[in-house]
């Protein structure tokens, strides 16, 4: 039974008509579910596999509204069905159904050319508001963390944080499409609250490329992204990477310009972090 | 006095499904509900907005757990890690039992979500209890097993489904989640009274019983949740709490949901049978004579 579920459907959504051995599919049904006066064995089982593969792709459409919008509702659903069929899920919860579409699009590109870059960073900017959602957070950092350390300090980054280089600027890209399926936002804000529902308007257009770095996370639990200078995105991956304090700041701003005052900037940088939450204890087994 | 061993918590009334939709309105407007149950799923995740809502909702409210991917009856070992989870989230919310599917829904690591059904077999009981008792003393609660609505029958299966769910409660000593909507689903989708699953099941096990609406299509009832109470399963409900005595009771609206005040509406009718429900005296077993379908 669970074979003809993780089969993808055929083009009308019913089981294929043939099974993996070659056999057809009724014949296979029949052998192991009954009929009744109304359902033959392979429209009962017809039932199961549509509710199957109906769930997963509604979670995917839900969860990554950003890859849908680029790749259109059509495209998005070939490289949904091609990603579950590949990957089904290995998890008692559907959150995590889409952790590796990321890695698979890279891998699977002729699902989204000419745009699989872009499409792979909206991917991973979405994965990342999932992290953010519900992601752990672990206890503050403290100031007396920091002053007993002193420069040998490794400090951890909220499981719940994720920060990513990109070669699209999706974070904007997603903000626009936010605007469109939920009016405008104040100018202030650019919180992400709830996954946009789908809409029928206008696309915005796609981004020109544009290296990006950016972060994703939450405060008060509500879902937030901020832009980050390339050197704050290297101090805080190499941080993430378990390098000190010095460490990281040092290889950070190695080719950096002279010019700019850095310890200023760094110190700026620091304290907003800190006021952000985003420092905590490392855990005992290194990963942050 | 508790009803029986499983149907102990009789001050358990008439609760409904904790759905986001309503999140607001309940936080705001504090309605006068006797229980909340929570989707364990939705909740066995680290942080977040989800702990948040939940440990506000508990300031406030009883809530028991309902999960939704325990699959007893998956040949698969129970999954460490959400038993560790799921251990978790009780001794957050003090459930005071939670219930899971009788069915299967993986296998070989890979998730269906969904409630498939299982073979009725002998074989496939054992197995079944075994792995309930393996959650129960993991998780320290007492737990019941829901029966399923099902689209298809195998032709492996020895017995009936009332027959195949009194063999694995008896054989894990656990409760029973008695949804009657999946039993009228199950009744005509595979041509069986429902009186007779009713009639012969343990009652003295049945701890909770769930509610909700389906979908008529040409060929079959879908178990959809998105519709009021119909009348056969009001019938089927009033039917089981004569055999049951007083149960806590449970509406279902899972999609298309309404207000928060429509449900609790529709959950509400459930006291017209309830309220007339003799309180349990103690004596295992004390149904009601059974009626005629």
């Amino acid at each position: 039974m669970a074979e003809a579920l993780f089969r993808p459907l055929s083009a009308k959504d019913g089981l294929q008509e043939k099974w993996s051995d070659g056999r057809t599919t009724a014949s296979v049904a029949a052998e192991f579910v009954k009929s009744n006066s109304r359902l033959t064995p392979v429209e009962r089982l017809e039932i199961y596999a549509r509710s199957y593969w109906f769930r997963v792709l509604d979670c995917l459409y839900d969860d990554y509204p950003g890859v849908r919008a680029i790749l259109g509702d059509r495209r998005f659903m070939k490289l949904a069905t091609a990603f579950l069929a590949q990957f089904p899920s290995e998890s008692f919860s559907l959150r995590n159904l889409g952790s590796r579409l990321p890695k698979f699009i890279l891998d699977q590109p002729a699902f989204t050319v000419p745009q699989t870059l872009l499409v792979a960073d909206m991917a991973r900017f979405e994965w990342a508001q999932v992290v953010a959602f519900d992601g752990e957070a672990r206890p503050l950092l403290t100031q007396d963390d920091i002053l007993d350390a002193g420069p040998k300090l490794r400090v951890g980054l909220q499981p719940y944080l994720t920060v990513m280089e990109c070669s699209y600027p999706v974070d904007e890209f997603a903000l626009a499409l936010k605007k469109r399926d939920a009016g405008l936002r104040g100018e202030a804000s650019n919180a992400l609250t709830a996954m946009p529902a789908a809409h029928k308007s206008a696309r915005p257009p796609l981004p020109r490329a544009k290296r990006i770095c950016v972060a994703v996370h939450r405060q008060n639990n509500i879902l937030f992204f901020k832009r980050l200078d390339p050197e704050a995105y290297a101090i805080l991956t190499a941080l993430r990477a378990g390098r000190t304090l010095s460490a990281a700041c040092a290889s950070a701003l190695r080719d950096s310009d002279p010019a700019i005052d850095w310890a200023a900037r760094v110190r700026e940088w620091f304290q907003s972090w800190q006021a952000l939450g985003w420092f905590c204890r490392r855990s005992s087994h290194g990963r942050t | 006095m508790p009803a029986n061993p499983f149907n102990n918590q009789t001050d358990y009334g008439i609760g409904i499904g904790l759905r986001v939709p309503h999140y607001r309105h309940i936080l705001e407007k504090k309605p006068v509900v006797d229980w909340f149950e929570i989707i364990s799923e939705n909740f066995m995740v680290d942080g977040g907005r989800p702990l948040e809502i939940l440990d506000k909702i508990l300031e406030q409210y009883r809530v028991v757990q309902h999960g939704v991917s325990m699959y007893f009856g998956s040949a698969d070992k129970p999954d460490r890690e959400h038993l560790k989870r799921l251990r978790t989230l009780v001794k957050r919310t003090g459930t005071p039992w939670l219930s899971d599917h009788l069915c299967w829904g993986s296998v070989d690591g890979r998730y269906t979500h969904d409630l498939l059904p299982m073979p009725y077999t002998f074989a496939v009981a054992k197995h079944t209890a075994a792995k309930i008792r393996e959650v129960r003393d993991y998780v320290e609660v007492p737990v019941c097993v829901e029966n399923v609505s099902s689209y298809a029958e195998f032709h492996q299966s020895e017995m009936t489904e009332w027959e195949f769910l009194s063999e694995v409660v008896e054989m894990a000593d656990c409760g029973i989640l008695l949804d009657v909507n999946n039993i009228y689903v199950s009744s005509k989708n595979h041509s069986f009274d429902p009186y007779d699953y009713l009639n012969n099941v343990p009652h003295h096990r049945v701890g909770q019983l769930h509610i909700a609406g389906h979908t008529k299509y040409k060929k079959y009832i879908l178990d959809t949740h998105d519709h009021p109470v119909l009348d056969p399963v009001w019938q089927l409900y009033s039917h089981a709490i004569k055999l049951c005595g007083h149960t806590a009771t449970l509406l279902e609206w899972d999609d298309r949901i309404p207000s928060f005040d429509e449900v609790h509406h529709e959950a509400l009718k459930a006291t017209r049978f309830l309220g007339d429900a003799t309180r349990p005296s103690g004596k295992a077993g004390s149904a009601a004579e059974p009626v005629a379908a």
